[in-house]
């Protein structure tokens, strides 16, 4: 394994640096109908689950095949994608926001024979390589974040969760039976990196026991008072303790203050939370972010935790088809998870999907709280 | 012979949901075969040992990555991520395994040829393993050595024209839905708009000199396909003014039955005849729209944009002529103090090139908030600490009744002394009227 250099000279960082350069510019890479027809679309259809046309003013159409895909993907399948598109889409191919593929190509009579070649690739395992679906009235594919694969802070891993509920939910995403789109989001933590927080289905990740503190190392790898002020509910305070005869600059933690966000593990590594007796998920549901009919919404907490059970987390599974189930069966058209729960009641939402109420579904942080209690004798037995 | 057992995460081979691990396990395997004699420039079997830690993670419910580490490239603040794992003995393929952030091009739209290229100096100077993308925008090249960054950046910049990513506390990556290259719906070139801020803040990009980290991000019409607004400080979101375009003639065709209702999104299941008072007239949010039988009337002046219709029909109707953007402030998941969406302050803006409007607002809201906001303070935290009228103040915008879902509920309001003919006063003078 030799060092091969890129040209780049350690001496001399400088010599002949490129930066601040940006992206490539777009119009490097648009399919030519694409490019063509820019800014002047007149309609689309979805002519069945995974397959959409697009019409131009000029008349021209472009047929898109949208196909799930794993967000983790290795360059030997990027290599196998880019020998799809050379084969049927003149070299170009996108990514959604939702982690999908899509090929595009610039008549139907092709939409055929590359819709045959994506199904026909299966993995070793005998799993899709490229299903297609994930449009209207569907379960499109999972946002989610990097879990036990890359992170520090997870409280479960993202990969996992997500294919065995989209394994679930396979059915929901090669067809467009929903009353509206479902959309789902996983975070492994609090931060939320995938943002969660607005979806009609999320997972989170939660963590349930208080930091840990390595009284031994943390005076050395942390700053005390960014530790301090990182917590939001000022359980944290600046101590000392005895560690093995020496005195040592520590925190100390008030622990049933503690609501387990990580945020003091984010700024000090000497405060680990995870652990795997505490360590799970939340469900959320009910949010949106489209503007369509009702104002976009956060996500309410229905299931305070399913605990982590790798690899293919049955309980988390079987909970999301519990709502997904009930949803589908109650809701109108068009209506989305949050506006079907707001019609019936939250009330009304616990019967019907079977899930059960307690009391850690009733916010107690801060103001906000206040708000979401029922100020009113207005409520369904 | 797979260097690891990995017999649960072999369970996640089965089941039709495309398997990571059966496509990790075939990199595992391609990197082994080398056909290509490439090169590796870190160990072979990096995928290996990725699969033997999650295996091990999946064992003992617990991540094995460490805690952070600063490593990136000289004289940029972000873009890479460091990460080491914590059993480097067992597993010293992946015992550095940092991630590179590249900036992703307008759309996500790539050829073979680029992407190719990306993938060719991957193969060689990283794990194989990448995020297509990450939940900012970025294209995630996931697990590498100390030793590569600067040479994957000098090659990235050099012969691929390409830069990395935004991280830290600093503008990230932004990141536009599709827009006009091929949605009917966009109300502004949506790549356009994110290509020219991108690049007139590469400086705010890449050296951190924010109180925490900005996001911009850009949906072209009220549906919200890259959830602007739940996503990013500044959010753009297209807009229109005026009437909504009616072809009554397709109107008549989705009466008839002609015409898939929104597109065909609800062709799975049955959902008897479009009926268009109650699946459109009697859904619309503020009751503005009418069917007499033969002609759709909206009353515009009463319409507030959200979609529904032109999403229900869109041969027929098309959003309106005069065409702009909204901007949103101050979004962010829950850490610390709850979550938050972006509230309006902007209702309408043009989007013209060279977009000088909107660039003021976005520099006058940074310098307001590189004074103001505190260590780790998102935009939406300084707003709720100093109240949203500051930042009406800063950009210069007109309070008007659209910034609020409501008045407020309570007369504690903060008057400045200019307000009030000042607050100076002679008690003196007060006692004069009153005695003590
Ligand atoms: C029927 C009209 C619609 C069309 C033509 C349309 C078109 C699109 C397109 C082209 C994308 C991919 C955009 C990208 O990745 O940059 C997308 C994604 C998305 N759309 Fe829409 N959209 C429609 C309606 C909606 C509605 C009504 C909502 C929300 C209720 C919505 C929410 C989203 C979201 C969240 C995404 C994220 C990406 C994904 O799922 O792949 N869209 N849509
Ligand atoms: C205070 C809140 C947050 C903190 C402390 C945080 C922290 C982190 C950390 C430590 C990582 C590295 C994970 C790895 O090892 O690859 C990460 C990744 C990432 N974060 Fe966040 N994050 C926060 C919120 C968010 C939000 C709200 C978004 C997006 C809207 C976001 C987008 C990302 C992205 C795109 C990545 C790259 C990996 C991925 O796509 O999952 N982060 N974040
Ligand atoms: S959500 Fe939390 S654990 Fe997951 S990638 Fe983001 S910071 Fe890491
Ligand atoms: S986990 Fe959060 S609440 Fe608990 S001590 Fe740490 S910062 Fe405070
Ligand atoms: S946000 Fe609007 S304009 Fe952008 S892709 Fe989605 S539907 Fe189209
Ligand atoms: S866009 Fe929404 S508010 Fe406006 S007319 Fe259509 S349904 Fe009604």
């Amino acid at each position: 394994m030799a060092f091969i250099s890129s040209g780049y000279n350690p001496d001399k960082p400088m010599e002949g640096r490129i930066s601040d350069i940006g992206p490539r510019h777009y119009t490097d890479f648009l399919p030519p109908v694409i490019a063509k027809n820019y800014g002047k679309w007149a309609y689309h259809e979805i002519l069945e689950p995974g397959v959409l046309m697009h019409k131009a003013e000029s008349g021209d159409e472009v047929y898109t095949v949208r196909v799930g895909s794993t967000r983790l993907i290795t360059v030997g399948l990027i290599q196998e994608i880019c020998d799809i598109a050379d084969k049927h889409c003149g070299g170009h191919v996108r990514w959604t926001t939702r982690n999908n593929i899509e090929f595009m190509v610039d008549s139907k009579a092709k939409v055929a024979p590359l819709k045959a070649d994506l199904a026909a690739r299966k993995f070793a395992g005998g799993s899709a390589k490229f299903p297609i679906g994930g449009t209207g009235a569907s379960v499109p594919n999972i946002v989610h974040t990097q879990g036990w694969v890359h992170c520090h802070t997870p409280a479960t891993d993202a990969s996992g969760p997500v294919k065995v509920i989209m394994d679930e939910l396979f059915h929901e995403f090669q067809t467009m039976e929903l009353p509206a789109p479902l959309r789902l989001a996983l975070a492994c933590c609090l931060n939320m990196c995938g943002a969660c927080h607005c979806s009609d289905l999320a997972v989170v990740g939660i963590h349930r026991k208080p930091p840990q503190i390595d009284h031994e190392v943390l005076e050395n790898i942390c700053e005390i008072p960014l530790a301090v002020s990182a917590c939001p509910t000022a359980a944290i305070r600046p101590s000392k303790t005895e560690f093995e005869g020496k005195e040592k600059k520590t925190v100390a933690i008030k622990e049933d203050r503690c609501m387990f966000c990580g945020n003091c593990y984010t700024m000090c590594a000497a405060l680990p939370l995870a652990d795997s007796e505490g360590d799970g998920c939340a469900i959320m549901v009910g949010g949106k972010v489209s503007n369509r009919i009702s104002n976009p919404k956060f996500s309410k907490v229905v299931v305070a935790y399913v605990p982590n059970e790798p690899p293919r987390w049955p309980t988390l599974v079987k909970t999301v088809r519990q709502i997904v189930d009930a949803y589908k069966k109650g809701a109108n058209k068009y209506e989305r998870l949050g506006d079907w729960a707001e019609r019936i009641g939250w009330e009304r939402f616990f019967d019907v999907t079977g899930l059960q109420f307690t009391k850690h579904l009733i916010d107690d942080f801060r103001d906000p709280a206040y708000y979401t209690w029922r100020q009113t004798t207005n409520f369904k037995w | 012979m797979a260097k690891h057992q990995t017999p649960m995460l072999d369970e996640l081979t089965k089941g039709p949901w495309p398997s990571f691990v059966d496509d990790i396990k075939a990199e595992a395997a391609r990197r082994a075969a080398n056909k290509d004699g490439v090169e590796y420039q870190i160990p072979v079997d990096v995928c290996d040992d990725l699969l033997g830690i999650l295996e091990l993670a999946y064992k003992d419910k617990e991540t094995h990555w460490k805690h952070g580490g600063i490593v990136g490239v000289f004289g940029y603040g972000g873009g890479v991520i460091g990460r080491y794992c914590d059993v480097p003995q067992q597993f010293p393929g992946v015992a550095h395994f940092h991630t590179v952030r590249l900036n992703q091009p307008g759309g996500k739209f790539y050829t073979t040829e680029y992407l190719r290229d990306i993938m060719k100096i991957w193969d060689m100077r990283g794990s194989g393993l990448t995020n297509m993308h990450g939940s900012t925008g970025d294209i995630v090249l996931l697990g590498t050595f100390t030793e590569q960054l600067e040479e994957i950046f000098y090659e990235m910049t050099h012969k691929l024209n390409t830069d990395l990513g935004g991280s830290g506390s600093n503008l990230r990556t932004p990141a536009e839905c599709m827009g006009m290259s091929r949605c009917e719906y966009a109300c502004y070139d949506t790549m356009a708009l994110c290509y020219a801020l991108t690049n007139e803040y590469q400086d705010e990009l890449h050296r951190p000199a924010f109180p925490y980290k900005f996001k911009f991000k850009f949906d072209g019409c009220p549906n919200g396909c890259v959830a602007a607004l739940a996503r990013s400080d500044l959010s753009f979101v297209g807009t229109w003014k005026g009437a909504i375009k009616v072809d009554q003639k397709a109107v008549a065709a989705y009466v008839a039955g002609e015409l898939k209702p929104n597109a065909g999104a609800h062709a799975g299941r049955d959902w008897g005849k479009f009926d268009i008072m109650k699946e459109v007239v009697n859904l619309c949010p503020t009751q503005c729209m009418s069917y007499d039988g033969k002609t759709l009337s909206i009353n515009d002046k009463e319409c507030y944009r959200c979609m529904h219709c032109i999403n229900t029909m869109p041969v027929a109707l098309k959003v309106g002529d005069e065409k702009g953007l909204c901007m949103l402030a101050g979004a962010k998941a829950p850490i610390l103090d709850g979550a938050q969406m972006s509230s309006l302050l902007v209702p309408f803006l043009p989007v013209e090139e060279p977009f000088d409007e909107i660039k003021e607002v976005v520099e006058n809201i940074w310098e307001w908030w590189m004074e103001e906001g505190k260590n780790r303070e998102r935009l939406g935290e300084t707003l709720k600490r100093l109240g949203f009228g500051k930042i009406l103040e800063v950009t210069g915008i007109t309070p008007d009744a659209r910034h609020v879902q409501h008045p407020r509920e309570n007369p504690y309001i903060f008057w400045s002394a200019e307000e009030v003919g000042g607050w100076d006063r002679d008690i003196k003078e007060y006692r004069k009227r009153h005695a003590r």
